[in-house]
């Protein structure tokens, strides 16, 4: 099991600013180990934001993102006390999701 | 000295141009750190050794609630600001990796010796990187208060002193060559002068700290490692009095510098 992500969400003018720092490795597949064997790739495929239970993100993610991934975005509409749920799934079909609240 | 720079200034205007690069490359440097400083991912490894500070581990089953940083047993608080220091019941100045180590042998029933010899980032080392940003981070924002009271501890500082000047290797390196006086530079990044104060969260004060090339958060020893190899000295035990010399020095030279570990490297 992945380890958890850290989520802020700031109300900011009728908006909520959301920021979100993922823990992968995000291993390209590019790499090769001290042995010379190729480090399988291993990163998060999908992305997934919802404003409480309504999607208002989802991204397609490759082997390009950093590993230990910031995303930072605005949901347009989104007041304080409102429900973000994050949620990715990796190219191994493991998966996580964190929730927090709008402050 | 001065009068030949003078002279080359009014002459081409180059010292201008040059001290404009300079200081351009330096500001990228700062700006990008603050980029990423929002989304440090050294967060990511703090949560993680909260978990890893409560959590009941070892033969012995034991959290590490009760590990002496300095300041009484279980207390985190501004314990990493005064470390090293010396510990009566180990009989030795630690640092912060050295007295965890103790702490999880004593506490936890594991076994120091081998985790000391485990390569970094791997299995309990892994774990310790996430206690140093943890116990670190609760300091942060706190001003670097070395005791140098004991004997031990004064005698740290010598050593570590001797070692900061001693000069050998295939390059006749030392600390000192880098890191000696003001206003040097590696490609293009300032070095701080660690024989003085370099300043808040400059030089001894910004580590522990998430380096982003690599995705690895470094505490000060895997630093010192670092600081060796490029010297192509010899790698240094982990936890080594080595270690802990160099930081004490470097630790009282810091004095009432403002700690922002875990910080964010390039």
């Amino acid at each position: 099991m992945a380890d958890p992500m850290r989520i802020r969400a700031q109300a900011q003018n009728g908006n909520a600013v959301v920021r979100v720092l993922m823990s992968h490795e995000m291993e390209t597949g590019q790499r090769k180990d001290a042995a010379g064997k190729t480090i399988p790739a291993w990163h998060i495929t999908e992305v997934t934001a919802q404003l409480n239970g309504k999607t208002v993100l989802t991204a397609q993610w490759g082997p390009a993102i950093s590993k230990n991934p910031f995303l930072q975005f605005t949901v347009k509409g989104a007041k304080a006390g409102d429900k973000i749920t994050i949620s990715w799934v990796d190219n191994r079909g493991d998966k996580r999701t964190d929730e927090a609240t709008v402050a | 000295m001065l009068t030949k720079f003078a002279i080359a200034c009014a002459l081409g205007g180059l010292c201008t141009l040059q001290a404009q690069a300079q200081a351009s490359s330096a500001d990228a440097i700062a700006q990008y750190r603050a980029m990423l400083a929002d989304g440090n991912p050294a967060e990511l490894f703090e949560a993680k050794g909260e978990d890893l500070w409560k959590q009941k581990r070892g033969p012995k089953n034991a959290s590490l609630e009760r590990c002496d940083l300095g300041k009484g047993p279980g207390v985190v608080k501004g314990a990493f600001v005064e470390l090293p220091r010396y510990f009566a019941d180990t009989g030795r100045v630690q640092d912060l990796e050295s007295r965890l180590l103790s702490c999880m042998e004593t506490l936890q029933g594991l076994d120091a010796k081998k985790i000391a010899a485990t390569p970094f980032g791997r299995d309990e080392q892994a774990n310790l990187e996430g206690l140093v940003a943890w116990i670190s981070a609760e300091s942060r924002g706190l001003k670097f208060n070395l005791p140098q009271q004991h004997e031990q501890e004064k005698r740290m500082y010598e050593v570590g002193k001797r070692l900061f000047f001693f000069r050998g290797g295939p390059y006749d390196f030392a600390c000192a060559s880098c890191h000696g006086e003001d206003g040097k530079r590696i490609r293009l990044q300032d070095l701080p002068n660690l024989t003085k104060n370099p300043g808040d969260g400059v030089g001894f004060a910004a580590w522990p700290a998430y380096r982003v090339s690599s995705g690895e958060l470094w505490g000060m020893q895997r630093r010192l490692n670092d600081c060796f190899r490029q010297q192509r000295f010899p790698y240094p035990g982990f936890a080594s009095e080595v270690t802990v010399a160099l930081a004490t020095y470097m630790g009282v030279n810091s004095k009432g510098a403002v700690s922002v570990a875990p910080s964010l490297k390039r």
